[in-house]
Parts: C-alpha cells; structure tokens; sequence
C-alpha cells in the first residue's frame, strides 16, 4: 500500500515542479495544484496508514494499547485541502484577469517598462 | 501561566473585520472604525507586553485541551514585542490609508481585508502550534493577495502573478516539512517538538527537514537565491499596501525562521554556514540592486533585501550576542521600513511620480516635511545615535568572536552601500533643482490641496514611526534589555518549554 503511494507522490511533486518551471500561465496553475495534491498525500502517508483500526478507546480500558489509525493527519489533510481549494480558485480568477488584461498566456510578457508605474 | 486574554490581539482584528463588513460601501465609516479598530489594538498590545515582560511566558490552549495534544497559544517576549511592533505599524497604516488610499478601494472593501491580515500576523506570532502558524500564513498571504490585486492595475496584476505564484511555492515547501517532522515525531505542538527532535537519532534526516523550512521561510522572507518575487511586486500596489507588506510580511517569516531554529532545529555546523552564506548573498544582492534603480520603491524593496541579510547572518552565529544584534535590528527594520513606503506615497502625493529622474527640489519647497524625512533616512542607514546603529555594533562584536569575517565584510559593504544609495536619493529628491518637465507630463501636486486635516492625516502617521524610531535609538538601553532578554530566552527554551507543556511532566 505505501509504495502506491511513494511513488504517487513523488509523480505529483516532480509533475507539480516541471509544471511551475514552463512559460504558460495555465500550467503554473496545474503545478500548484499538482504539488498540494502531493504535499496532501504526504501529510496522510507520514501519519502512518493503518487500515480498520479506529482511534476508539474500549470505555472498560483504560490504556490504549492497540494500533490504531491516527486521526490527526485526515484533520490536517482537510484543512490543507480546504486553504488549497480557496487560494487555487483565487490564482483562478487573477490568472483570468491577467489573460484580459496583457492578451497573453506567457508569463514573459508580464513585464510592464518601467516607465509606467510611477 | 494560563491566561486567556493572549488571544486579543488577534480577536480585535477579526471582530474590526467583521464590524466593517456590516458598513459595506460606506467610506467615512470604514476609516473611522479601522483607525479606532487599531487603535484598540495597539492599546491591548501594550497591556500584553507589560504583562510578559513583568511575568513569565503567558500561555493558552485552545477548547481547553491540553498540550501537547490541542493547539497552544504562546506570549513570550518575542511573541510580544511582535504584536507591539504590528500593532505601531497598523495603526499607522490605518491612518494613512484614510488619505492614501483611493475611494474606489475602500468601497471594495481595502480595510476589511487590511484587517485581516492584521488578524493574521498577530496569530502567527503568538501560536505555539507548527500546523496553526501554516494556517496563520494562509490567512496571511490569502488576504495580501487580495490588498496587492485590488485596485486591478495591469502592473500590479502583474505584480501579483509572481507575488502568488511563489508564495504558493513557499507555503507547498512549508507543508512538505511539517509533514516530514509530523512523520518523524508525531507531534505538533512547538515545545513538544523541541523536545523530541532533540532526542533524534538521525541528524541528517533532522537537517533534511529543515532545510524544508528554511526555503519555505527564506521564500516568505526574500533570501538570496528566493528574493526576485519581491522587488518586481512590492513597488505596485499602494504605498500603504507596499508599507504594511515590506515593514511585516517578509518581518514574519525572518519570525518563523527565529522560532524554528531556535526552538525546533539547534543550527548545528551545517546549517549554520548555510544561513551565513545565505546572508552573504542577500546582502551583496541586495546592495547592488538598490544601487542602480531610480524609482523609490524599486530602491526600497532592494534595500528590504539586503537588510533582511543582516537578521538571517545574526541568526546564522547564533551566539547570544549575535542574536540581541538580529533582534534589535528586526525591531528597528520593521519600524523604518513601514515608514519609508509611507514616505514613498507622500512623495507619491507631493509630486505625482516616484522617479527620482523627475522629482527634485522638495527641500526648498517643503523644508520641515524634508527635515522630518531625513530622520527617518538617517534611521536606516544607521548614523549614530540613531537606531540602525546600535545592533550593527552586536553584530560586529559577535562577527569578531566568531571569526565571521566574510559576513563581516558583507554587512560593511550592504552599510556602505545603504549610505550612498540614501544620500543619492536625498541629492537627487530633495535637494536638485525640479527637473523642466518636457512636453505633456506635467508633475501634478495632490498634496497642496487637500484640506489641514487630510494634510495631517497624511504626515502624522510618520511623525509617530518616526518617534518611535527615535525612541529605538535614543533609548537604546531598553530595546536592548529587551533583545538581550529574548536572546537569552532563544538560548536556554527551558522556560518556553515549561510553560507550554507545564513543569509537572518536565521530562
């Protein structure tokens, strides 16, 4: 199960990166996706994956001896994914802006002369 | 000790936030309750400084749950002289907006926004919870996102694109480590991981993780290889914006990079010639930028550059001596550079450009707002007794103990550097003669015509900065007293650790 997930990952970090890295406005949009897409990912595979065994303590015990599912990585993860979701729908709507208002995808073209601002 | 009322400075915010949201569209209304918003702040800032620099570490967990399980609240002095200086810088900002800033942006809601990030600030200095403070940045970038497009200038979208793409890129690192460190510690809470990061075996794992943090941080805070962000956004948005943004934001992961490697990851061998080397760079960088632009703001996002240099080299000594040098400088830096960008948008409202090829001639015409500019300047570069002074004789004297004779070096040329770039901006600003203005581009004064109160709007939030920057350097003794404490704290984090965890289960 955790090699799916290694290698998952290591797919999104390194996609994410090379997307950054292009010219295109639009493919730095995907790369930051790609890469919170990763970083989720491996927040929930460091939290150590254990499968069927809720965080639940027996109320006759009163130690937890057990292995047991960690809940706090899916709390960070939802957190994580709740932040990534408003700042992604943010570079949504500026990137929209930009393409209005330099007529371009480049991000090379994003360099307004100095002379014009002030 | 437990004391609840450490959230304040962050709930004022909010409740200011949330006030003005209800007075939607209605302009006088929004200035007043952002300047009364902040001036409750400021006034809360200072109960809260008194009462940590007079006690101990004042802590708080959230719902209750105890640490290290729930997320902490901390005051240290560090924490708390955070909040002050945020707390100086806001309100200043707040006044200056009322004038500065235009009524087509404060009807799309600036000083909800300004208050926000405000909320923002004063939680991540005062959370005691690595994952808390990621979401602390959050709210920071995501409201400084909104203050930099608003207004839709095709500059400043510009601006923006690189402004967000790469503190996404910041954050994304930022998150990678925590999750490393949750991985390799399973815990959360920042005097919790102090502990058992410490009890490691695996040094390179440790060092791994936290070279995560510092170009998560070293983004944040423009460092050598990660500053261009900086200089190509930070002169597009308003002046009030730009002060708010160079005085705090980059203020505040030099923060996060103190507490985290003073508290979490000791700088060993390794990392500490990184974050000299890192030092060397921004400072030289820095310089050489500042020194060939000619619009102010350009000039003084390179100078922002080269100074952060200076608190990253002190942390990179890390002796108590280096570090006392790195705080006062970081006191005196975030005063001095929120009022520069401020002064920047007075120019910006004298002369209708902020050229330095086209202003001139501001000496003659406003002698006592030029005199008042001057202190300001002199602050920065350093003129003794003023306070960029001071922490460059700690950071010297810690140099020489540590035989840092490069960084040294760098720190002797970024002040040299900082010299004539000020006194060419002074010749070219205010003492040359107003170039003839050619053809259509006629200079226009936005200032002349504003009425005595607007006028005084616009001056006294400097006039205050300004005070206080007096105040860092002729009452040195106290600011240092302060920075010595802090350096002492960083040094020995037993106390911090006490009190967070609480000395009954002290291990």
């Amino acid at each position: 199960m955790e090699i799916v997930f290694i290698v998952l990952i290591a797919v999104l970090y390194a996609g994410g990166i090379f997307m950054l890295l292009r010219r295109s406005m639009v493919k730095l949009l995907i790369g930051i996706t790609l890469l919170g897409n990763g970083a989720n990912l491996l927040i929930f595979l460091l939290g150590n994956i254990t499968k069927g065994k809720p965080p639940v303590i027996d109320s006759a015990a009163k130690l937890f001896t057990d292995i047991y599912a960690d809940p706090v990585p899916q709390a960070l993860i939802l957190t994580a994914i709740v932040i990534g979701f408003g700042i992604q729908s943010f570079a949504i709507v500026l990137l929209k802006r930009v393409y209005v208002l330099v007529n371009s995808d480049d991000l090379d073209d994003l360099n307004t002369p100095e002379e014009e601002d002030i | 000790m437990i004391d609840n009322t450490i959230v304040f400075p962050v709930i004022v915010h909010l409740f200011t936030a949330i006030l003005l949201l209800f007075f939607w569209r209605k302009t006088i209304a929004h200035r007043i309750i952002s300047i009364l918003g902040n001036t409750i702040g400021m006034l809360i800032a200072i109960r809260l400084f008194t009462k940590v620099w007079q006690g101990d570490i004042l802590t708080m967990q959230a719902a209750g749950w105890d640490s290290p399980f729930g997320i902490t609240f901390v005051a240290d002095v560090f924490s708390s002289s955070m909040v002050l200086l945020t707390s100086f810088s806001g309100l200043a900002v707040s006044v200056f907006s009322a004038t500065g800033i235009a009524r087509g942006r404060i009807i799309y809601g600036y000083f909800p926004i300004f208050h926000f990030l405000l909320m923002g600030l004063n939680g991540a200095f005062l959370t005691g919870d690595i994952f808390n403070l990621y979401v602390w940045f959050e709210v920071i970038i995501i409201a400084s996102f909104v203050l930099m497009t608003l207004g839709g200038r095709k500059a400043q979208i510009e601006g923006s694109v690189k402004y967000m793409a790469m503190n996404i890129l910041a954050s994304t690192f930022f998150l990678t480590g925590i999750a490393i460190l949750y991985g390799i510690t399973g815990t959360l809470n920042m005097a919790d991981l102090s502990l058992k990061v410490a009890a490691l075996e695996n040094r390179t794992l440790v060092d791994l993780t936290a070279i995560f943090f510092i170009i998560g941080f070293g983004i944040k805070s423009a460092v050598f290889p990660l500053y261009f962000w900086l200089p190509s956004s930070y002169h597009t948005p308003p002046s009030a914006v730009a002060a708010i943004f160079g005085g705090l934001l980059t203020k505040v992961g030099i923060y996060a990079l103190f507490r985290m490697f003073t508290l979490i990851f000791i700088p060993d061998e390794f990392t500490r010639t990184l974050l000299i080397g890192i030092a060397i760079f921004t400072i030289l960088t820095g310089t050489f930028g500042a020194v060939i632009k000619t619009n102010i703001r350009r000039l003084f996002s390179y100078l922002i550059v080269c100074h952060i240099g200076f608190m990253v080299g002190g942390l990179g000594m890390y002796s108590e001596v280096a570090l006392t040098g790195a705080l006062f400088y970081l006191f005196h830096d975030i005063m001095v550079k929120t009022n520069m960008f401020l002064m920047a948008g007075l120019i910006r409202k004298l002369r209708g450009t902020m050229n330095m090829d086209k202003l001139g001639g501001l000496y003659a015409q406003y002698p006592l707002l030029s005199l008042l500019m001057a202190i300001v300047l002199f602050s920065l570069v350093g003129i003794p007794p003023l306070s960029g002074f001071w922490p460059k004789i700690y950071l010297f004297e810690a140099g020489f103990m540590d035989n840092q004779y490069a960084l040294i070096a760098a720190i002797i040329i970024g002040s040299f550097a900082t010299l004539y770039v000020i006194s060419m901006m002074w010749a070219k600003v205010f003492w040359k003669d107003q170039p003839a203005t050619e053809g259509e581009t006629v200079l226009t004064d936005d200032f002349q015509p504003l009425s005595a109160f607007r006028k005084s709007l616009l001056v006294a939030p400097i006039v205050f900065l300004a005070g206080i920057t007096l105040y860092i350097g002729l009452g040195a003794e106290n600011i240092t007293a302060v920075a010595k404490h802090i350096a002492g704290e960083m040094k020995d984090t037993t106390p911090y650790i006490e009190a967070v965890l609480g000395t009954n289960e002290s291990q």
